[in-house]
């Protein structure tokens, strides 16, 4: 994620800073106010940060500040406004606001709120804002039309799109009140929000937003964009890792029909911070297509660099050395060591996580358009902060003079985060002149990422008589997603892979958790979810056999561990506390509808997983079937999540079965290796990623409301698909993998 | 100069006779519904109709196009109001997560339906080949078989 810090947005607390006003075109507007607007523009659509719109013919436009990258957050804040506000869904029009970053007299802040989607944050970070917001207006109304009948406000109440008065008949449509509601000031006080027993709106099915425009071609993503005298770019990176162009001769590249420009690009150097991944030479032409024969007609040698010897042989190799040695202890429960001393059974495993890359189906893209005063930005991505903060980088303009605009994008999974490819095509617009697209092929993304980090991960547990864990070991050694961050001390570089709470934590007596750092060359950042889903595949992987190889039941042991609904501490993101209890109702209602425990024919097998993720909870139950010759089949998926409770539960729903997908997909088949010191993978034929085929039609999902308190859904569904596959797979073979991805580990 | 027709209109095309199908269609004739995903027949993003059948157009050389008819997904629809019975299932089952892949995965699917019209389980796994990286494969089964229910009862030629 991008370092958003040196922007340090003023923090507008929320309430009193909305206020009512009317829009050109006579229209009611909630909002936030801008301090210190620029002279001359007053309308006041520029002078609110506007989030409600209620128009004189009855109709309700709602604003959205998140970017939605398929996570349906574009549907879910807005109701989140509508069931405030009191008005019926399918009156209600969406409309995607611009990034609102002004500078005023303190410095800079945000005109709609903090702008951003990765953490599974989108949703609870505005819950109770965005609710404010609807009832802020619901008040409004109400009181303007208190003051028509001369009543008071308490005694007025509303339905869908109406206020009703205390007389009988008397009825006011919010259409006929937009004048009166913009002229009252926003009181201090929190307006009530309704209780969650009253919803009509959330916690109901809704379709998604978009869907109309996705399935007719319509929506725009970034890489739809046009622009008047577009250009076109591709960036030939270094294939070596810190590697840089030696020489280059281009005069093929020039010849080719449309080619514009070709120039050297200049990348971080090894160590330092990335702003942009990689050094290389971009080519600029009058279409997508020359810009890519452009690039195929170069001749370049490369400087190999510091990390030319660097290969996945090696990382593994030294993983495995480090481990031989003593770490950074980062947890000491207890006493690790005199209990196992005293412990009666003692089960030990490695196991290994690959590299893998993020692949959001829509390739990295950027138009930038630099001048000499100012940049305008489009492009797709989770943090429109950082785009600013890159282009400004890139181009040497002040923040506000920077305008990012973020369309609908083309998958996340946390690639978005960081804002590489916005640098890039501001440095070639700032170069040339020129409105610039920046195009990346699949090539380019498979070889150039900010990967999930690798690691080898070393277990031991140590058992009394009884079966009772009593001593519970983790030792990891992998390449930090903390590497190259500004600002980061080396003892840090555990944090991002780690999460010490996770189970056993405040179960099991006697924990050490204990770090080792392998500085690897490959760039590496947040995927989906990201240490758990390394973490939730070795414990959850562990905890099988550990049960196996004393004697008791998978399911069994983990109810054994997790225990009764309970508070426990958790200090990482999703915390202040987490409650094993949940876990078990989650795995105990997945084992129950796949019918774990009837029995199962020869060559099937039936995997659990269950993991805390971020504040949310899920369980996987699988059923394979593998045969003599190791074909391997997914005969059957259960799948729950517990998110507290579930705003929008379609695209709950959507999350947990693409979360699902994306776990068992990533489990299969993928990962990212270095030879050379170059990735070796370039595209969907040596990246397979799962098709429809990889999926039974047997495929469920559930949704098991807890309270009343959403969690995010984004990624607590991806980390236990993976252990619930590979458990299942123990279960119908007696073979277990302990190396991801796995291939052709069941032919063997 | 290569003419041909995209969604019942004229074109001709006068740049390098080997631009696959896709940039001509999204750079040159701006119907940017066509997507890019992979450029090498992998993810089926970029599949559009020729003559009726799918085709991946990363892969189509624009010279093999001479004089066909290509029906992109802004050209599937009779009109705004009607749409084609696998963009109503699709709408139905409200199958696109960040949609990217979805254009693709229809017009594969009309495809499909033209040659199997009540396809199996095994005959949508066998057949529909395409990507989708935010996982709406669930969904996408689902609306398979409600498109080749609809085409029974509305039943229609592309
Ligand atoms: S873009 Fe054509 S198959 Fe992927
Ligand atoms: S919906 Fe995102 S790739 Fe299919």
């Amino acid at each position: 994620m991008s370092d958003t810090a040196s922007l340090a947005p003023v923090t507008l607390s929320r309430r009193q800073f909305l206020v009512a006003g009317t829009s050109a075109t006579g229209a009611f507007v909630l909002g936030m106010p801008l301090p210190n607007l620029l002279a001359g523009d007053d309308s006041t659509e520029r002078q609110l940060g506007f989030f409600i719109e209620v128009q004189p013919d009855g109709r309700v436009i709602i604003g959205t500040n998140q970017p939605e990258i398929g996570q349906g957050v574009r549907t879910a804040l807005p109701m989140l406004v509508a069931e405030e506000l009191d008005v019926d869904w399918d009156t209600v029009n969406i409309r995607a606001m611009p990034l609102g970053l002004i500078k005023t007299a303190d410095g800079y802040t945000w005109k709609y709120g903090g702008q951003g989607v990765g953490g599974s944050t989108g949703l609870t970070s505005n819950w109770d804002f965005m609710r404010e917001v609807g009832a802020t207006a619901r008040q409004q109304l109400i009181r303007a039309a208190a003051a028509r009948w001369n009543v008071a406000p308490d005694t007025c109440n509303t339905e869908p799109g109406y206020v009703v008065g205390p007389t009988r008949g008397a009825r006011l449509s919010y259409a006929d009140l937009v004048t009166d509601a913009a002229a009252l000031a926003v009181p201090e006080e929190r307006p009530p929000l309704k209780a969650v027993a009253e919803y009509r709106i959330v916690g109901k099915h809704h379709k998604t937003i978009d869907a109309r425009d996705i399935v007719t071609g319509k929506a725009k993503y970034g890489i739809d964009t046009r622009q008047p005298d577009m250009r076109f770019a591709v960036i030939a990176r270094s294939p070596y890792l810190n590697g840089r162009p030696h020489s280059f001769d281009d005069s093929d590249a020039r010849k080719v029909d449309g080619v514009l420009d070709v120039f050297e690009i200049e990348g971080p150097a090894p160590g330092e911070p990335y702003q942009i991944l990689a050094s290389g030479v971009a080519v600029v032409a009058t279409s997508t297509w020359a810009a890519i024969q452009g690039r195929a007609a170069l001749e370049i040698v490369w400087d190999r660099g510091p990390n030319a010897n660097d290969s996945s042989d090696a990382f593994w190799a030294e993983n495995a050395r480090l481990l031989d040695g003593k770490g950074q202890v980062v947890v000491d429960d207890g006493d690790f060591d005199a209990a196992m001393t005293g412990v009666d059974t003692v089960v030990e495993h490695r196991y290994e996580v690959p590299f893998v890359n993020h692949a959001p189906l829509e390739p990295q893209n950027c138009y930038a358009f630099v001048e000499a005063d100012r940049c305008h930005i489009i492009a797709p991505t989770q943090m429109p902060a950082g785009a600013i903060q890159s282009a400004a980088w890139a181009t040497g303009l002040e923040p506000e003079h920077i305008h990012v605009e973020f369309p609908r994008v083309g998958g996340g999974f946390g690639r978005r985060l960081t804002n590489d490819y916005v640098a890039e095509a501001a440095l070639i617009s700032k170069k040339t002149g020129w409105p610039i697209k920046l195009q990346w092929t699949r090539e380019d993304d498979v070889k150039h990422d900010f990967y999930r980090p690798a690691g080898t991960h070393e277990m031991r547990a140590g058992l009394n008589a009884r079966g009772e864990v009593l001593a519970w070991t983790q030792r990891l050694a992998s390449a930090s997603k903390y590497y190259r961050r500004p600002n980061m001390p080396d003892e840090n570089l555990w944090e991002a892979e780690l999460y010490p709470d996770d189970v056993p934590r405040n179960i099991v007596p006697n924990v050490r958790l204990e770090y080792f750092h392998n500085a690897i060359g490959v760039p590496r950042g947040s995927w989906r979810a990201p240490a758990h889903t390394a973490n939730a595949f070795v414990i959850q992987s562990f905890i099988d056999e550990v049960a196996h190889e004393t004697g008791q039941d998978p399911l069994q042991l983990r109810i054994d561990l997790y225990g009764e609904e309970r508070e426990l501490a958790y200090a990482n993101h999703g915390g202040p506390t987490f409650n094993p209890g949940r876990l078990t109702r989650l795995l105990e209602f997945v084992a129950d509808r796949i019918g774990y425990g009837t029995g199962t024919p020869d060559g099937r097998g039936i995997g659990l997983a269950s993991h805390f993720t971020f504040g949310g909870y899920a369980a996987h139950a699988i059923e394979v079937e593998v045969s003599d010759s190791g074909d391997l089949s997914i005969e059957r998926i259960v799948a729950a999540m517990d998110c507290g409770y579930a705003v929008h539960p379609n695209a709950v729903e959507a999350q947990l079965q693409g979360g699902t997908v994306d776990g068992i997909s990533t489990a299969l088949g993928l990962q990212i290796t270095v030879k050379d010191g170059q990735i070796e993978q370039s595209n969907f034929h040596d990246y397979p990623l799962a098709r429809i085929a990889t999926f039974p039609s047997r495929f469920e999902t559930h949704i098991l409301p807890y309270d009343e308190t959403p969690t995010g859904v984004g990624e607590i569904g991806v980390p236990t698909a993976a252990p619930a596959l590979t458990n299942a797979i123990f279960a119908a073979t007696g073979k277990r993998i302990r190396r991801l991805p796995i291939l052709d580990q069941l032919k063997a | 100069m290569i003419s041909f027709r995209v969604n019942s209109e004229d074109v001709v095309f006068e740049g390098d006779e080997r631009t696959p199908l896709l940039w001509v269609l999204r750079d040159h004739s701006d119907l940017t519904g066509t997507k890019f995903g992979c450029g090498i027949g992998q993810c089926g993003a970029c599949t559009v109709l020729v003559d009726g059948r799918a085709q991946r157009s990363c892969i189509t050389p624009i010279s093999s196009i001479e004089g066909r008819s290509i029906t992109t997904i802004e050209g599937l629809a009779t009109s705004d109001e009607e749409l084609h019975p696998v963009q109503t299932a699709w709408l139905e089952y409200d199958v696109p997560q960040c949609g990217f892949c979805q254009a693709g995965q229809i017009m594969a699917t009309v495809d499909l339906l033209q040659r199997i019209p009540n396809p199996t389980d095994a005959d949508i796994d066998a057949q529909l080949t395409n990507i989708c990286r935010c996982g709406t494969y669930a969904r996408i089964r689902q609306a398979i078989h409600r498109a080749a229910e609809l085409q029974v009862g509305g039943g229609r030629d592309v």
